[in-house]
This record gives C-alpha cells, structure tokens and sequence, in this order.
C-alpha cells in the first residue's frame, strides 16, 4: 500500500456509511426502486416456492441450454442499466448548454460514461454472445453437451458476480471515471484515490476470468465434439465464428488479465508499472489493453457475422452463398485482428511508419469483411426471401453496418485519424458497428433460436416494431454524433459552450428515445409472446425450415439434445437430412452419460464476490478469509469424483415417444 | 517531400457531393470545420477523408442498391422470381467479390502509407499551402505546450512570454508545437490547423502545422482528462504578423513572470480557468515541467535519476557494463 493512505479500520476497512451516495436524488431513487424489484422478485419466489426449482434446475446446472439462457437473460437485464445509463448521457447533453451545467455533475457523468461503456461491452455483449455460442453451438455440432460442464457454470456465475458487483458500486461508493478502458495515469491512484476504479478493475478481472474459462470450453467442444462426419469444412458458419472467436478470446483476454492486474498492483501495492514516475510507463498499458480490446472488437462482432449467415440462408430458403470464402474470411480477420491493435492510438506520437503499418493492416480487414457482405447479398439473389423479424434485423444490418465499415475505414487511416480520433465522429462510428451489427444480431439471433429453447415462437407483431425503431432509432441518434464530430466536437465532453450546436444533441436524444422504444417493444415481445405460449406452440421443433442440426431435434430440446448421435454428410446437415428423407428412429435408446449438477460454481463466484469487495475496501481481513475459502472449494471440489450420472434408456424412450406423438398430433 | 498523387483537390465538387449524400445533406447547413478547415495540413486531412470516401462508395453505393433490389425482388411473395435454391457458388462470382474490394484496397493502402509520412506531426511542414513551399528563411514559430489540470499553458520560448488557455499563430507561417503535460493525459486538438496529438507526462510529442486564413478557431483537449476536462478549451487565433506583433506586445505588456512558483500555483487543479498571460518566463521552465522536478532538488528530476540509475546499475540496469 502507498506510505500516504490513512489507516484503515481491520474489519470494514476504508467503507463507512458516508461512501453510500443518499445526498444525490438519482442514486437515491433508483436504489429504491431496485430495492423495491429486488424484494418483489425475492417474495414472488418464495410465495410460488421457486427456490428450490431455481437452485436444482437452473442455478447449479450444468447443461449448456440453461447456461446458454442465463448468460442472455442476465445481458438484457444489464442492457436496461446500460441503455439507462445512455439516456442519461443524451439528456446531459442536449441540456447543458447556454451556461446550463445540465443536471449531471462531473463526478455522476464521468462515471455515467465510464459504466455505459464497461456495461454494454462486458456484460451485455459479452454475455449475448456468449450465451447464444453457448446454447446453439453444441445443438449445430449435434452434440449432447460441452467439454467442460462444470467450467461452463462456473464461467457464467463469475459473470454474474461481476455485473452485480458493478450494480454495487452505483449504491456503495462509486464507480470509475476513467473511460471504459481505465488507462493511466488518469485511473492511477494519484489521480484517482477513491474506490471507483478498483470497482472498475475487479468487475474487469472476474468477468475476464469467466469469459477465458468459458472460452478454453467452447473451443475443446468445438475442436473436439463434432458429430461423426462433420469436418471443418461441414460446420455451420456461425460454428466456424465461434471457433474463430473462442480462439481469439483465448489468446487476448490474458492481456486483459494482465494489464490490470499490473494496474491493481500500482494501486494497491505502490507499484510503478504505469505511473509517470520511478520508472512507469502508462504507454504500456494502452498497448496492453488495445492488444486485447481490437480482438475483442471482433470476438464481439464474428459471432454477429455468423447469425445473419444462418439467417440469411435460412430464410432466403437456400444455402449459403460462397461458404468457404465465408470461412476463409472469417479466419483472416481472426488473424489479422491480432494486428490492428495500435489504431486505437495513433495520436499518442508513434512514428509514421508504425502508424503506417497499422493502418494498412486495419485497412487489410476491410477486404474479408466486405466479402462477407457480398456473400449475403448472393445468398438472397435466386432465393425465397421471407421476411420473418430475424431476417428484417439481417436486411436492416446489411445497409447500418455499410455506413459503419464506412466511417470505420475512414478512423483507420492515420492521418485521417489524426482529426477523427476522440472525437463524437469517433463514437458516431463504433456505435453503429456495436448497435448495427452485434444488437441487431443478438436480438435476430434471439428471435430465431427462441423456438427452440422455448418451444414457441415470438410474436413477430412486436419484433417488427422493434427492428424499425430500432433502426430508425439509430439513425436520428446518430448522424447527428457523427456530424457534430466532423465540426471537431470531442467525446465525453459533459457541458458546451456553442449554442448552435445544441439542435444536434436534442435530435441524437430523440432518437435514443426512438431506440429505446426498440428496447421496449422487444420486452413487451417477450412478455406478449410468454402470455400468447400455447396460440405460437410450435411441435415440430423446426419452425423456420432451417438447414442445421439444432433444428433436428425437438423445441425445447432434450436435456441430451439428441437420443441418437446425428451423422453429417453434408454443410446444412439438416437440410441434407431432409432432402435425402431422414426418418426418426423410434426404438432402440440407449442410456445416455451426462454431467451432473453442481453447486460448486456458484459458491466460488460467491466467494470470490465476497473477496474482490473486500479489497476494494481494504477489508483485509475479510479478502484472507474469503481468499482461503475459495482454495478450500476449489481444491475440494477437484476430490469430487461423482460428477456424471446416466439417464436411463427407458426415460429416453419415454422422452422420444411424446415427441413421437406430439409431432403426429401436428400432423 | 513527396507529394501525395491522389489529393490535391480541396474543395467539394458535384461529384463529391452526390457520393457524400447523406453526410453532406446534414453538414450543408453547419460549419463542419474537418471538411473544411483552414491550415494546410487540415486541409490535405479533409482532402484525404473525400478520397478514401469516394473509394469505398465504389463498392457501398451499389451494395445498399443491390441489398434492397435483391430483397425486394427475391420476397416469397413474388413466385415470379427465379428461385434455385441449391445454387451457392460461382467463380466468377467469387472473383469479383475478392477482386474489387482488394483493388480499392491496394488504391486506399497507398493512400494510408504516404499520408502516415507525409502528415506525420513530427515532419516539418514542407509547404504553407497547396504549390507553394516554404520560403528559404523562413523561421519556424516554436510553442512549448503544457497540458494542466484542467488548462493549457503555451510559451513561447522566441518571445519569453506565457498564455493560459490562448494561443496565437501568423498566418502562413511554419508553426512547430513541442507537448507535454504536468499530470495525466490530454491531446492538444486543433481541427481547423492540424487535428491532434496526445500531450503525456514525461514524454515530449510534437505537431508541425501551419494556418492559412486569419481567424479565431476552438481548440479542445480531445483525450479525456478528469472532472474539469469539459471546459478545458481555447481559442487558437490565427493572425496577421501586425496583428501577431500586437498580441505578443500585450502579453509583454500584461507583466507577470512565469516562474516555477507561479507554475507550481497555476497547476493546482482548476476549471474554466480565464484566459492569462505573463510577460516573462524562465526559460528553463518547460524543461523541468518535463523533467517533472518544477520547484524541486535538481536530484529529483527524471533525467538524473535515470543517469544515477545507469551509473549505479544495482546490478539490474547496467546498459553498457564496458564503462565500468
């Protein structure tokens, strides 16, 4: 610790009753009626005798399905504060001008930014598309579960615990105003003494953690739990994203790791990796971050290429067009992804020819991208096109991420940069790639696989409202972001003193409000389409005529996904399947081997919760503890040999014969 | 210098126009100053940003054609369409597919690789405008920049005076900034000049730039500072060298030295700090700021330490052991 911090209390450490925020009305409010949700949801649970079907089927599950729904439900939870968060920044900025210093200090602002950016990119894109990776992805390899079950739950409550431990820092303390990366000097403990950015950073850690460990176990499923028959070159395109993706997250996020982990040490120790003096050097960190915050850019965004793939061929009613340059693309920007990382920073003073080289590899990526585009665009020539709510979210992509790659290519040029770097133009950009590409993705993807996990589709009225509000959202929000950046407006900026600017940010507000209603619309979906369950029932667990193995398979699916191990001939293995006249078999189960429940996950994500609280508040005593804890349950649960169990080939033959009738009832 | 083959157009032509629809529908009505800026090396900028625009609309333009055309006239409604659901590859197809965008490429790469030269801020301005090179002679006007909680400090080491949060340049003249700051990150933003470049404690960046039409243009801190960094602008005056003469005889005549007492004062954090200036600075000042030692021992300055730590080495950092 620094020889200038006070002397901390040995149980609450440096937290008092002064770091919870009553003085400011905001906080107040929201903490009441999060307050009030939170005991609603605890009574109704407890009224309906929930708990134990919560703990037994979904907490301590280990079946890839629930942990797949769990990721997704916890993001869209996250995305209601995040897009809070972004109302909140809008109205700033439409009112403070004129000498109005708006109704947000600095103190709430910066920290308003700092939590959209960190929310939106670590617990609301991050978990979608780890969450759709995770259901669809063993369902399209015709496998019965992951590699690692018991990693699959873990990764997915470290998650958890992290997005709550940044809801934490809203009523407890404060959280980091140093920008959705953190970089130093500014998140040093010198400039920054309080608790924020040690929120910042544990929420960062432990969300890390979960994302390598789920990571390390998609990729050995994909590599190593193919159905028989299915080469590389027969995985669905949304498979090869996810591989490439996994991949990526593999070799990037220990940069994250470490990055702040060095961080935590100069704060929390008086170390000098990125101070200015005794020897740091906070250049290094924004290399480290951006080495890995560019893959992550694409870990976020392949997944998103791989949905409107499916979607497209899908409801174009034909196969892909070009499946392998789809996948010969997909891996060149996996590659040269990894060597993009120092256009986050072309201004920090690099000499041209680096500045060069990262441009024209920056510029390189736009060539496998544009393909992409192109090989959509021939997937609907010739085809059928229906226009469901997953393929009007693909179209609507198509054209918003055109502007995006645009503006994109045009930050890529160093020069260029020179004058767009940091700039509103600069947020104009990522926001359409973030919300045009991964949100319509996401919000695609959850359209078209909730048959399946559900085993009823959404009402499409209420989808439809919300691509077109979304989409015309988007635009009436953003073109004026990009345009008040090419008139030099810099980002993060909280008051202006240009009254003729102001008409610019009312407009980008309205159309946060247009957008919001997107959000709306799509929770009002939902809870329509859960009330209307039995009138959108679909039997036949292949709703959309789709073209891969998922769809084989009854809606919700089996807890073992498939009785009897599908075998693959051809890409669109379904398809294959249904042209050449499969049948299914009816008889002859067998007993399937599956994981066993455990409870382990979310004990350590717990404790570990406990732990990162405890040293952000300087509780030592309590961080020893929780610290020792989490050894003995990890090491312990390591002596835990009875982890599988067999379900028994009659319950399959009894599962099988419902479906049996059930599809025969359909007719 | 070499200069840029594809860029030497600075104004918007009808074509550009048509190609920058949708931007240019909402920038006619605004002053969008990185279009159209006002220093030479802001201008080859805005000129780089059409080129690679018109570039890429090769390809965007008729992508966002074909994309409706195919959805429209591929709907399921319209069983008239041609529909052959197992066709899913085609050569020449694929040609086409990898070709343009890698021939827009390799004209855009070219592009990205000269300008990242020739625009680099550490390269002398090599002319004043579009055909017209510096003049031999010329002298370089030099301002040392300091990035402050939350304020700019600008000397100007010719002239041995300081401005707080006001900066001033002749027109048509070679201007060579030298940045750094006294505690956490900025960038000095100038968009009608020259754009930006960060400003960081204990390092020294640069930005060569020159301004071309009288004027009074925002200058910004771009890199997000803190909880002043919001007000944390100026106004870069680009003026007449009479004029110029006069507003360094102001500063002279405002009195007031710049010193490391004043300097240690002027760094404690502040915002929407008014504009001041001192009519004598040491001369020294800028280095220590850099050196980060402002009112210290000469002991504890970066550089000596650095020095002792080589000379010493404790085993550990003994770059050239031969000197022993």
């Amino acid at each position: 610790m620094s020889p200038d911090t006070p002397p901390v209390d040995p149980i609450f450490g440096r937290l008092t009753l002064d770091a919870i925020p009553y003085q400011e009305p905001i906080l107040l409010a929201t903490f009441i009626v999060v307050a009030l949700a939170g005991v609603v949801v605890v009574g109704a649970l407890t009224y309906f005798r929930l708990w134990g079907y919560l703990w037994r089927e979904w907490i301590t599950s280990v079946d890839h399905k629930r942990i797949g729904i769990m990721y997704v439900v916890l993001a869209i939870i996250m995305l209601v504060r995040g897009f809070a968060d972004a109302i909140m920044m809008r109205l700033q900025q439409a009112m403070a001008f004129n000498g109005s210093e708006g109704y947000l200090p600095a103190h709430h602002y910066d920290q308003i930014f700092t939590a959209h950016g960190v929310i939106m990119i670590f617990f609301v894109a991050t978990p979608l598309i780890v969450g759709v990776m995770n259901f669809v992805v063993p369902l399209q390899i015709g496998a019965r579960d992951v590699s690692f079950p018991y990693l699959n739950n873990l990764g997915f409550w470290l998650t958890a615990v992290a997005a709550i431990l940044v809801n934490i820092s809203l009523f407890v303390g404060e959280f980091s105003q140093g920008g959705w990366v953190g970089e130093p000097p500014l998140t040093g403990l010198t400039a920054s003494p309080g608790v924020g950015v040690d929120y910042y950073l544990w929420a960062l850690q432990i969300s890390g953690l979960g994302t390598i460990i789920g990571g390390i176990n998609l990729l050995a499923t994909i590599i190593k739990m193919r159905a028989p028959g299915m080469g590389f070159m027969q995985m669905p395109v949304f498979c090869w994203t996810s591989l490439c993706v996994n991949a990526l997250i593999v070799l990037s996020f220990p940069f994250l790791t470490i990055a702040i982990t060095l961080l935590t040490l100069d704060r929390l120790f008086g170390m000098h990796f990125f101070t200015t003096d005794f020897g740091g050097n906070p250049m290094a960190y924004v290399n480290l971050v951006w080495i890995w915050g560019h893959p992550e850019v694409y870990i976020l965004i392949l997944p998103a290429l791989g949905v409107y793939s499916e979607v497209a061929a899908v409801f174009s009613g034909k196969r892909l067009f070009g499946y392998t340059s789809m996948v010969y693309a997909t891996v060149s920007i996996t590659v040269i992804g990894f060597v993009v990382w120092l256009h986050h920073f072309f201004t920090m003073g690099s000499g041209a020819s680096v500045n060069g080289f990262f441009g024209l590899m920056t510029a390189l990526i736009a060539i496998p991208t544009g393909v992409k585009v192109y090989n959509w665009l021939f997937t609907m020539y010739r085809g059928r096109v229906r226009f469901e709510v997953p393929m009007m979210w693909t179209v609507s992509f198509m054209i918003t991420f055109l502007l995006g790659g645009l503006t994109g290519v045009l930050c890529s040029i160093p020069a260029a940069d020179f004058q767009l770097h940091n700039s509103l133009f600069l947020v104009g950009h990522f926001h359409n790639v973030a919300i045009g590409a991964i949100v319509f993705a996401m919000l695609a993807a959850i359209d078209y696989w909730f048959p399946k996990a559900f085993g009823f589709k959404l009402e499409p009225f209420w989808g439809k409202l919300s691509v077109w509000f979304w989409t015309v959202g988007f635009f009436v929000a953003f073109l004026p972001i990009y345009a008040v950046g090419l008139m030099g407006v810099t980002r993060r900026t909280r008051v202006f003193d240009d009254p003729s600017l102001q008409i610019y940010f009312v407009i980008a507000a309205i159309g946060a409000f247009i957008a919001l209603l997107g959000v709306v619309f799509f929770l009002v979906q939902l809870f329509v389409s859960i009330r209307n369950r039995e009138k959108l029932r679909d039997l036949t667990g292949d709703p959309w005529n789709a073209r891969t193995l998922e769809w084989s398979t009854s809606s919700p699916p089996p807890d073992y996904n498939f009785a009897f191990t599908p075998v693959v001939h051809d890409v669109d293995a379904w398809t294959d399947m249904k042209e050449r006249g499969y049948t299914r078999p009816t008889d002859g189960f067998k007993a399937i081997h599956m994981p066993r429940n455990t409870s382990t996950g979310i004990i350590l994500s717990v404790l570990t919760l406990i732990f990162a609280f405890a040293i952000i508040w300087y509780m030592w005593l309590v961080a020893a503890v929780s610290f020792a804890l989490i050894l003995v349950v990890g090491i312990g649960h390591t002596f835990n040999y009875n982890r599988s169990f067999h379900i028994p080939a009659d319950v399959v033959a009894r599962t099988e014969s419902e479906r049996t009738r059930l599809l025969a009832q359909q007719g | 210098m070499v200069t840029y083959p594809f860029i030497e157009r600075t104004v918007l032509k009808p074509h550009r126009i048509i190609a920058l629809l949708p931007l240019v529908a909402i920038l006619s009505a605004c002053n969008a100053v990185v279009l159209h800026p006002s220093g030479d090396v802001a201008a080859q900028q805005s000129d780089l940003i059409f080129y690679a625009t018109e570039l890429m609309a090769i390809v965007i333009v008729p992508v966002v054609f074909l994309t409706a055309l195919f959805a429209w006239h591929y709907r399921a409604s319209n069983t008239k369409a041609r529909y052959e659901p197992h066709w899913h590859h085609s050569t020449k197809l694929e040609v086409v597919i990898w070709g343009v965008p890698v021939i827009i490429i390799i004209f855009l790469g070219i592009a990205t690789w000269t300008t990242a030269h020739t625009l680099d801020p550490y390269h002398q301005v090599s002319r004043i405008a579009p055909g017209q090179p510096v003049p031999a002679g010329t002298k370089t006007l030099e301002v040392q920049v300091v990035a402050l909680d939350w304020k700019w400090l600008f000397i100007y080491p010719d002239y041995g005076i300081a401005t707080v949060n006001d900066l001033a340049a002749p027109v048509n003249q070679p201007i060579e900034f030298r940045l750094t700051s006294d505690r956490v990150q900025n960038a000095l933003s100038i968009p009608a000049l020259a754009g930006q470049i960060y400003a960081m404690p204990t390092m020294e960046t640069e930005l060569h730039a020159v301004i071309n039409e009288p004027g009074d243009y925002k200058g910004y801190s771009s890199r997000f500072s803190g909880a002043g960094f919001s007000k944390m602008h100026f106004v870069f005056h680009g003026l007449s060298n009479a004029d110029f003469d006069k507003w360094i005889a102001d500063a002279k005549a405002a009195g007031g030295t710049l010193d490391s007492a004043a300097f240690l004062q002027l760094a404690v954090p502040s915002e929407a700090e008014p504009i001041h200036r001192y009519a004598n600075v040491d001369p020294q000042l800028y280095k220590t700021i850099l050196d980060q030692c402002v009112g210290k021992s000469p002991n504890m300055c970066l550089s000596t330490q650095r020095a002792n730590d080589i000379k010493k080495g404790n085993g550990l950092c003994r770059p050239n052991v031969a000197s022993n």
